[in-house]
């Protein structure tokens, strides 16, 4: 179960926004590059991002580069789930294999969820609760893979427990 | 039941008939990373207790070569001892764009390919499944020789007709991630099909499946043919050479039929790649700076044709132009032909081959409120290092065309 405050952003938020490249040289030093998670879509959002907290976006988050940098600065900053209407696939597939969940909300509940709502997620069962709204809605749950993966913390940590993808 | 390319490949490296949808682990042929994906690479790699590699492993320097400065040229030195240790070979500094020495040297049709780099894709171009993921997913590439992906549904994009004068491989792509938009693909196999391959080089197709990311897509596949057997002739490979097509009744998940004859230079603009317009619509947009390069549009064909646009021509006064060959071997391949003689006397400045400005790292950063008119594959906001910026993307020849009068120009008015 994941609880945590809502952070609003917009369409095609690109991992050049969350990861931008004039930091090229922190990337050995996440918690430096950290400082500037998403600094271009929103200055106050590395400054101000609380532990927990969750990430509301738009439509195709994370396009572009296949830097795993980015979906990491932003677990690194505390963030615990982005919910989304749709994901790129590498970010998603790199927010998976690094254990951040990344869940696709299809209906209309992003456009519902306002800034600074308290969300509660159930990733098994696959249900978002907005305690502020008083609204829930509903996400197809992670197939076994994922799920396991994400409990364990990552695929590095999978392959390490079962001496390969167990797939 | 009929196979698409993706799933006759994968099937092929599994033994077992796939089935989209489907979670596999697959063998793989060639595993890479960059400088910028590299480092965590290798700290995943030992993290997993890694010794040597079990597949194919190269390590390129691209994004930031030469180094600008003292923290990447630390992470550098991680990259030459990983390949000192294990049996990967690096390519260093001056050699060029990762996706061009793999298609130069190693992608073969049929092949599973995986990159530290979204852009991996381009190897489809040669029939390849070649796909761009994070830097552990590489990490257990190197170390597993494997990786998991679920296998993708496929859509057939049919391209027929002839391009007109003036237009080129970049516009087709261009124009379909124009009309599908940057997630209208996200997750999908392009094939492409149709009359048009017939005239479309092995140049004009790596530009086409460089940019398939840039719709969302996994993978985008061009069957083999003779253009396929001509490239890998020219570099020595024809032994290399394997048949990929797809099944006459396979099952696609979306046709998408273009005529390419109808298609006029476009313009991405500002900030993302599917904000596409004809270039006839685009009116007066002064430009700072014209790049032409990258794993999107640096090969010889590109040049090639910036060069009949610049000879004995210069580059308008207020703008700068920087040309970066795509590899060494095209750069030398451009100086036996006299075409940098033709870019320097125009006027341009001629950067190392490699990544260049695209990644907005160390060579022609913008300043604030500069516009950018370049050959890349992606313009969001600060990709070019600088947010306050713009980027507008086009092909070579519109680059070319706008470097001479300093404005976004149409090139059917200089190849008149």
């Amino acid at each position: 179960m994941l609880k945590g405050k809502v952070w609003k952003f917009g369409e095609n938020i690109s991992t050049d926004h969350i990861a931008p490249g004039r930091y090229f040289h922190l990337r050995s030093n996440l918690p430096e590059l950290a400082k500037h998670v998403l600094e271009d879509s929103r200055e106050d959002f590395p400054k101000n991002v609380e532990k927990g907290d969750i990430i509301v976006g738009g439509k195709n988050f994370g396009l572009g580069s296949s830097r795993e940098h980015a979906p990491r600065i932003i677990k690194v900053a505390g963030v615990s789930c982005i919910i989304a209407k749709s994901f790129a696939r590498i970010f998603y597939r790199n927010s998976i294999n690094i254990g951040l969940p990344v869940i696709e909300l299809k209906d209309n509940g992003i456009d519902e969820i306002n800034e600074k709502d308290l969300l509660e997620i159930d990733t098994e069962k696959g249900i978002v609760l907005n305690l502020t709204q008083n609204k829930k809605y509903t996400f197809i749950p992670f197939p076994d893979f994922i799920n396991a993966l994400l409990e364990i913390g990552g695929i590095d940590k999978y392959v390490k427990k079962y001496n390969g993808y167990g797939v | 039941m009929g196979k698409t390319m993706v799933e006759k490949i994968l099937s092929f490296h599994t033994k077992k008939d796939v089935i989209p949808g489907e979670i596999i682990t697959v063998n793989v042929d060639l595993a890479f990373v960059q400088d910028g994906t590299g480092p965590l690479t290798i700290d995943q790699f030992e993290k997993l207790d890694f010794n040597n590699v079990k597949t194919k492993s190269l390590v390129f320097i691209d994004h930031a070569s030469p180094s600008p400065r003292k923290e990447l040229s630390n992470t550098q030195i991680k990259l030459r001892d990983f390949c000192k240790k294990t049996s990967a070979k690096i390519f260093d500094v001056g050699e060029g764009i990762s996706h061009q020495i793999v298609v130069e040297k190693y992608a073969r049709p049929g092949d599973v390919i995986v990159g530290a780099d979204s852009h991996s894709c381009t190897s489809g171009a040669l029939g390849a499944f070649a796909t761009g993921m994070g830097s552990t997913d590489v990490a257990l590439a190197y170390g597993l020789g494997k990786v998991w992906i679920k296998v993708p549904e496929s859509y057939n994009i049919v391209l027929n007709g002839y391009l007109e004068k003036g237009v080129y491989a970049k516009d087709i792509i261009l124009y379909l991630i124009g009309l599908i938009g940057s997630d209208g693909a996200t997750y999908k196999a392009l094939e492409f099909s149709g009359d048009a391959l017939k005239y479309l080089s092995m140049e004009s197709r790596l530009t086409i499946s460089n940019m398939a990311v840039e719709a969302g897509a996994k993978v985008g596949l061009f069957p083999t043919d003779e253009k396929t057997k001509e490239f890998l002739k020219t570099y020595d490979r024809i032994k290399d050479f394997k048949e990929i097509f797809p099944d006459k009744d396979a099952i696609y998940e979306k046709v998408i039929e273009i005529d390419i004859s109808k298609i006029e230079p476009q313009v991405s603009f500002p900030h993302t790649v599917d904000n596409t317009k004809n270039i006839s619509e685009v009116k007066n947009i002064k430009i700072d700076q014209v790049y032409i390069g990258t794993c999107t549009n640096g090969r010889m064909e590109d040049l090639r044709i910036v060069a009949s646009i610049l000879k004995n021509k210069k580059k308008a006064e207020e703008v700068r132009l920087l040309i970066a060959p795509a590899s060494k071997h095209i750069y030398l391949k451009a100086l036996r032909e006299g075409l940098i003689d033709i870019f320097v006397n125009s006027g341009a400045t001629i950067l190392p081959p490699g990544c260049g400005p695209c990644v907005g790292v160390h060579a022609g950063v913008l300043a604030d409120g500069e516009k950018l008119l370049s050959t890349q594959n992606r313009n969001f906001k600060g990709r070019a290092g600088n947010p306050n910026s713009e980027i507008y993307l086009a092909s070579p020849a519109t680059a070319a065309a706008t470097a001479i009068t300093g404005y976004i120009t149409d090139p059917r008015e200089v190849l008149k």
